[in-house]
């Protein structure tokens, strides 16, 4: 049986040409009033994806998960699923369930009648529905809990009822608005893990709307970067890390710094860039910029060594400054360093060892120096 | 806790001594022996034997209580409606000034209501008895349901409906299963309060009522000017007892609405 791991990595149904999406949002419009809440976007989402819609709050990735849930139409565009329109679909006849923010649990029900709900509407049978009930009570561990109202529940257990209930009726889409907000950091790490089990188990498309990137970092498939009702990016984790197309998302995604400045050179699969801080990068970049061109160098912290020597590759790719301030954070240190022009760049290294006799200290000299595929080229 | 000075007391004392030293007295007296209502004569409940004797008033009773339970009923049914449309769309074309016709019941003299109720119900050739009289009370009660459903309304959070609709559940079935469930406390205490409303309302009823159409509080009224009686008084006694409990049951509801809010913050607060 293969892993887990290796089936996510041999799953990239939108590199195939030939597969079909579930969910295709075509140049889908939304504006309340003169406001444009979704702006002409088009996405395609894969059977058996996890899909994470990131951007900060007022982007319109909520407005295009109520969208897909039916509570809003889209202004122009249209949203096909599974080979059908869902134009004019009112939200209790689309084969999608949602989990929403606030969980929505039914304050006068049971956690039994509350799973319940979805099934009774389609009028299933009563033997049936409690053998799903059960089923669903146990999937998400809270079979003990069956008879307790909401109000009795923790915010945990709450999270999973709202789970349980949006799963009950197997929908062919699960839709999920920031489910794990209202959860305090311990147990949103560990209820991410088992969302993603969860996913892979049951074989659903799940959507995740969040603002939280690590957590789409962490569950999702691939990542719609949204910013002013557009996708901005859209990729696997890895690429959206490491590989932003754009200033916005690099800035977005993670810590960066970058460094504006103009092409020097190109050629032979990297560029120089003189920057603006005083020293002339050299980057591994396939699709360089045309010479004079201005561009910016994004790099991450954790991928700038500091060191007291100076590197070999200098003066490319290193630049001198001193320590202005130092974050010890258990698992790595971050420093900032501030160069000779003033600029203050983020470094952080791996406290892989316990002790480091002589550890670097406030004020000083310090190189920084990075790898020629460490960064990436944004053009402007 | 703070001891009891003198002038708390006093306070205490003369504020309740002003609200229910009449009441006290009105009751007292409906078990008085004697015919005069000032003179205790001796503990006694003939008043209240002859009263159910008093066919005049037993009529006036139970027209009264057809007319709340009726007008009650209806104006709750009403109320809510107005209630979810003033709460529910938010941005229709006239919002405020029906909002505020809603309201203007809340402050009109009664004498105004009653006597435009009057002119309406002439103009139109209805004849007044029973149902101009429950008309006018579902008009004048209706805008106290509307006001104790709508401050319901406006905490209520409607990703619940929904989620319900998101689970299959059409707009008819939500508003059965889930919003009105969860509203229920609010539209009885709306109908608690349109019925004790309709229950003492004399001026409103004067004006609108007719022949055999006659409401205890016009009956009392009408025979409280030819001199007080202990009967009198044995029927007010019951009337306090009636409204008494309907105040008493509309608070446990609201009471119990509150413990369960503290219960669920609680809840939320501990994990």
């Amino acid at each position: 049986m293969k892993s887990l791991g290796s089936i996510r990595r041999s799953f990239a149904p939108w590199a195939d040409p030939n597969s079909v999406p579930f969910i295709a949002v075509k140049n889908v419009t939304k504006k309340f009033g003169d406001f444009v809440a979704v702006d002409d976007l088009s996405l395609n989402i894969y059977p058996r994806e996890f899909f994470a819609l990131l951007g900060a709050s007022g982007c319109g990735k909520s407005t295009l998960l109520r969208m897909l849930a039916g509570f809003e139409q889209p202004t122009s565009g249209e949203i096909i699923l599974d080979g059908q329109s869902l134009a004019g679909i009112p939200p209790y006849k689309r084969p999608v369930n949602m989990m929403f923010q606030s969980y929505a649990l039914f304050p006068h029900m049971t956690v039994e009648n509350n799973i319940a709900f979805g099934l009774k509407q389609d009028g299933m049978p009563k033997a049936d529905i409690a053998a799903r009930v059960e089923q669903m009570l146990k999937l998400v561990k809270l079979d003990k809990f069956a008879k307790r109202k909401p109000h009795q529940l923790s915010g945990g257990q709450r999270q999973r009822v709202a789970l349980a209930r949006s799963l009950a009726k197997r929908p062919k889409v699960l839709l999920l608005d920031e489910p794990l907000g209202a959860l305090d950091k311990k147990l949103r790490e560990e209820t991410q893990f088992e969302l993603m089990d969860l996913q892979q188990e049951l074989g659903l498309t799940f959507v995740v709307v969040t603002h939280d990137q690590e957590e789409a970092m962490t569950m999702a498939d691939r990542i719609a970067v949204m910013a002013h009702g557009k996708v901005v990016q859209v990729a696997t984790p890895p690429e959206i890390y490491e590989a932003p197309n754009s200033r916005f998302v690099a800035d977005f995604i993670g810590d960066v710094n970058i460094f504006d400045g103009t092409v020097s050179s190109a050629g032979n699969g990297t560029v120089e860039i003189a920057t603006q801080t005083g020293f002339t990068v050299r980057v591994a970049s396939t699709e360089p910029p045309a010479v004079g061109a201005k561009a910016g160098f994004a790099v991450r912290p954790e991928k700038i060594r500091v060191g007291r020597d100076r590197p070999a590759c200098a003066p490319l790719n290193a630049a001198q400054g001193e320590i202005w301030d130092i974050g010890y954070l258990g698992d790595m240190t971050v420093f900032h360093i501030k160069l000779k022009d003033g600029k203050v760049v983020k470094a952080s290294s791996l406290n892989a060892v316990r002790a480091v006799e002589d550890p670097l200290g406030y004020d000083q000299e310090v190189w920084i120096s990075f790898d020629e595929n460490a960064g990436v080229v944004l053009k402007d | 806790m703070q001891r009891w000075s003198r002038f708390n007391i006093a306070s205490i004392v003369i504020g309740f001594a002003f609200l229910y030293l009449p009441i006290v007295l009105l009751v007292v007296f409906s078990f008085n022996e004697s015919k005069l209502v000032t003179v205790w004569a001796g503990f006694s409940t003939k008043w209240y034997v002859q009263l159910f004797h008093n066919q005049a008033l037993l009529d006036a009773a139970w027209v009264t209580i057809r007319v709340g339970l009726i007008s009650a009923t209806i104006a709750t049914v009403l109320g809510t409606m107005a209630a979810l449309a003033m709460t529910r769309y938010t941005r229709f074309r006239g919002r405020m000034l029906f909002s505020g016709m809603i309201y203007a019941p809340l402050v009109m003299p009664e004498v105004i209501t009653g006597l435009s109720m009057l002119l309406l119900f002439v103009a139109i050739g209805f004849d007044r008895g029973f149902w101009t009289l429950t008309l006018a009370h579902i008009t004048f009660t209706m805008c106290f349901v509307a006001v104790v459903v709508q401050s319901r309304l406006l905490s209520f959070d409607r990703s619940i409906e929904e989620a319900a609709m998101d689970l299959g559940a059409t707009p008819v079935a939500t508003f059965l299963q889930v919003t009105l469930p969860v509203i229920a406390p609010a539209v009885f205490s709306g109908w608690v309060l349109a019925f004790t409303l309709s229950l003492d309302d004399l001026v409103i009823s004067s004006f609108t009522s007719g022949p055999g159409a006659t409401t205890l509080p016009m009956r009392i009224y009408s025979q409280v000017r030819l001199g007080v009686t202990p009967e009198i008084n044995a029927v007010c006694t019951i009337l306090i007892g009636i409204v008494a409990i309907g105040v008493l049951i509309a608070s446990v509801v609201s009471r119990r609405r509150e413990i369960q809010r503290v219960k669920d913050e609680q809840a939320a607060f501990a994990h």
